[in-house]
C-alpha cells in the first residue's frame, strides 16, 4: 500500500459519498425516466431520450458548464434554490452529487430501460385483470421482474459517479475536504513535480473500484439469469 | 348477465357482434381469426371499445362515448391462452394476488375449495417456471377465480396443451362452472370443449355473429360435411370390462362408446360427427356397428351435391344429422316423417368428446 497523504484519503472518502449519494439519488429517478422511456407513448419522446441522452455525447465540460449556468448561485434555478431553500448547490460536495447524477444518468437509464422493455406487458395486463391498478401493477409485477436492470444500472452508475471528473471540477471546482474528489485529486497530484507517486496510488485505486463494480455488475446480471430461468 | 355490443375496426377487418351471456358457460365458437379473442379483449377492458356497449350485472362498462372502465376495476377475470404467471412469485403467492385487490365483502370464492378442486395444493411453494403445462394452466384458472370475479373470460385455456392434459382440466372447468357458480365466456375452436362446456355457443365468422344456441342446435349445421355434428344427451351406463366399452343410456337406444368412461349415471354429451352416422330402414342384422337409435326422418334438405345432411328426430327427444350420399337417400326412398334407424360406429366415439 503505498503511503497516501491525508489529502488522498479525504478525496476517496469524499469520492465514495458523492457517489453513494449521486446513486440513491440517480436509480429512483432513472428508474421513472426508464418508465415513461419504456411504456410511455407521447410526442417528442425521441427528444426525451436525446436529452437524458446528451450528457454521454457532450464533453463533460460542457455539462459541468450548463449546470453551473443554471444551477450557479446566480443561475435562474440556482437562485431560486438559494432564496427560497436556502440550498446551494455551487462549490458545494452536493453540487458533485448533481453533476455525478446528471452525468451517470443515461448509463442507468439505459440499463433499466432494458430491462423493463424485457418484461413481458402481458403479465402487465394479467395484473390487471387481477384488480391490480397501474401503480400496484408496477410496484409487484414491473419493478421486480426489472430488478436485475436496476441493480445492474445501479453498480455502472455509482461506478460513473465514482470516476466524474470533467463535470464535476467545471461546476463545483476543486476545493480540498468539499469537492475534491478522487478523479480532481490525481489532477491535482499530477500537475506537480512531487505528485507522481499519489498520482499513481490514486489511478490504481480509481481503476480497482472501477473494475469491482463492473465485475458486480456482471455477477448480479448472471445470477438473475440464472434463477430467472 | 353480460351484455355485449361490439362494432370495432381491427386491422383489416370489422367486428360487429352482439350478444348476451347468462349464467353458465357461453362459448364464442369460431376459426382463427373470426374475432373471437378481439372480443375477450374489449370485455376485459385490454383493448379501447370504439362503438358498442359492454353491460355487466347493469353496470355499463364502456359505451364506446368515452365511458371506459379500466381493467382493474372490471372484477372481470380473464384466463389467458399461455397461463401469464408471475415468474417471481410462488404458485401461492399467484394465487392470493387478485385477492389483494378484492374488496372484503366480495371475496365470496374461498382459498381451500378452489385449491381442491383444481389439484395443486402440492404446488403451492413451487416457482411457475418449474411447473407443467398443464399445471400452469391449473394455477392460472385458481388466480383467476379467487379474485371472486363476477365473470371470467377463458381464451382458448387449452389451446397450449396436449390431449391428456386437456382432458384432464376439462372435467375441473365443469366442475368449477357448477360449483362456483360462476358465469363464464369461452372463446374456443374446438367442438368438443364448447359441446361439453357450453349452455349457450355463439358462432363467430370473420367478425359476425353467424348463428347462436344451443350447442345441440348450433353444431348440426353447418356447409362442409365435415364439420357437422349432433349432441346427444345421455347417461352413462355400467361400462362393460371384458370388452372394455361403455354404454350410454338415451331413450333412442345405447349408444357405445370406446373405452371405460365413469362414474356410472353421469349425464354426458356425445357428440356424433354426422359423417360417422349411416341410416337403415329395418334394424339391421350382421354388421360390426353397435349403436342403433331409433328415430323418424325430420328433413332432407334439397341439394344437387353428391351428398345430403338428413336430419334425424330421435326418439324420446334430440336431433342426429347423418351425412348420407343423395344417391342412398332416392334408392331408400327416404322421405320426412319416415320411421329410421341412425347408426354410428362405436370406434368413432370415445370419452374424449364427452
Amino acid at each position: 500500500m503505498p503511503d497516501l497523504s491525508p489529502d488522498a484519503w479525504t478525496a476517496i472518502a469524499l469520492s465514495f459519498k458523492v457517489a453513494a449519494m449521486a446513486t440513491l439519488w440517480g436509480v429512483p429517478v432513472s428508474t421513472v425516466l426508464a418508465l415513461i422511456l419504456a411504456r410511455g407513448r407521447f410526442p417528442g419522446k425521441a427528444l426525451f431520450d436525446g436529452i437524458i441522452h446528451l450528457p454521454l455525447v457532450l464533453p463533460p465540460v460542457v455539462t459541468g458548464y450548463a449546470l453551473l449556468l443554471l444551477l450557479g448561485r446566480k443561475g435562474p434555478l440556482g437562485a431560486f434554490l438559494d432564496q427560497h431553500f436556502g440550498i446551494v448547490f455551487a462549490f458545494r460536495w452536493t453540487g458533485a452529487v448533481v453533476a455525478a447524477v446528471v452525468m451517470s444518468l443515461p448509463i442507468i437509464v439505459r440499463a433499466i430501460r432494458l430491462s423493463i422493455e424485457a418484461v413481458d406487458a402481458r403479465l402487465e395486463q394479467a395484473s390487471g385483470t387481477l384488480g391490480a391498478g397501474p401503480i400496484a401493477t408496477f410496484f409487484l409485477v414491473t419493478l421486480p421482474l426489472s430488478l436485475p436492470g436496476i441493480l445492474v444500472g445501479a453498480t455502472l452508475g455509482f461506478a460513473k459517479a465514482l470516476g466524474e471528473f470533467g463535470a464535476t471540477i467545471t461546476f463545483v471546482s476543486n476545493i480540498p475536504g468539499e469537492t475534491r474528489t478522487i478523479a480532481s485529486a490525481i489532477y491535482t497530484a499530477s500537475q506537480s513535480p512531487e505528485g507522481d507517486a499519489e498520482a499513481l496510488a490514486l489511478s490504481v485505486i480509481a481503476a480497482c473500484i472501477g473494475l469491482a463494480a463492473l465485475v458486480a455488475s456482471e455477477i448480479i446480471a448472471r445470477w438473475f439469469r440464472r434463477t430467472s430461468s | 348477465m353480460i351484455d355485449v355490443e361490439i362494432r370495432q375496426r381491427l386491422g383489416n377487418f370489422r367486428l360487429d357482434i352482439g350478444f348476451s351471456g347468462g349464467a353458465g358457460v357461453t362459448a364464442l365458437f369460431g376459426p382463427s381469426g373470426s374475432g373471437k379473442s378481439s372480443v375477450i379483449k374489449v370485455i376485459a377492458g385490454l383493448t379501447r371499445l370504439e362503438t358498442g356497449r359492454i353491460v355487466l350485472d347493469g353496470t355499463v362498462l364502456a359505451d364506446g362515448n368515452g365511458r371506459h372502465t379500466p381493467p382493474h376495476r372490471r372484477r372481470i377475470g380473464v384466463v389467458f391462452q399461455e397461463a401469464r404467471l408471475f415468474p417471481h412469485l410462488s404458485v401461492r403467492h399467484n394465487l392470493r394476488y387478485g385477492r389483494l385487490f378484492t374488496p372484503g365483502g366480495e371475496r365470496r370464492i374461498a382459498e381451500g375449495p378452489v385449491i381442491d378442486t383444481l389439484g395443486i395444493g402440492h404446488l403451492l411453494d413451487r416457482h411457475p417456471a418449474t411447473l407443467s403445462g398443464g399445471e400452469q394452466q391449473r394455477v392460472a384458472i385458481g388466480r383467476a377465480l379467487l379474485a371472486s370475479p363476477r365473470l371470467l373470460l377463458m381464451d382458448e385455456p387449452l389451446a397450449s396443451l396436449d390431449a391428456a392434459r386437456r382432458l384432464e382440466i376439462l372435467p375441473l372447468i365443469e366442475t368449477l362452472r357448477d360449483e362456483f357458480a360462476i358465469p363464464i365466456v369461452y372463446v374456443s375452436h374446438a367442438v368438443e370443449e364448447v359441446a361439453r362446456l357450453a349452455g349457450k355457443v355463439v358462432v363467430l365468422e370473420a367478425g359476425r355473429v353467424a348463428r347462436e344456441g344451443s350447442p345441440a342446435d348450433v353444431f348440426r349445421v353447418a356447409a362442409d360435411r365435415f364439420e357437422v355434428v349432433s349432441v346427444v344427451d345421455g347417461r352413462l351406463g355400467a361400462p362393460d370390462g371384458a370388452f372394455q366399452l361403455t354404454p350410454v343410456e338415451t331413450p333412442a337406444g345405447t349408444i357405445w362408446l370406446n373405452g371405460v368412461v365413469r362414474p356410472e349415471g353421469r349425464p354426458v354429451r356425445v357428440l356424433v360427427h354426422a359423417t360417422d352416422v349411416a341410416l337403415a330402414t329395418r334394424r339391421p342384422e350382421g354388421v360390426t356397428i353397435r349403436t342403433v337409435l331409433a328415430g323418424t326422418v325430420a328433413d332432407i334438405p334439397d341439394g344437387q351435391g353428391p351428398s345430403v345432411t338428413v336430419d334425424v328426430a330421435l326418439d324420446g327427444g334430440g336431433r342426429l344429422a347423418a351425412a348420407v350420399t343423395r344417391a342412398a337417400v332416392a334408392d331408400l326412398g327416404l322421405t320426412p316423417g319416415r320411421p329410421i334407424f341412425a347408426l354410428v360406429k362405436s370406434v368413432a366415439l370415445d370419452e374424449r368428446p364427452l
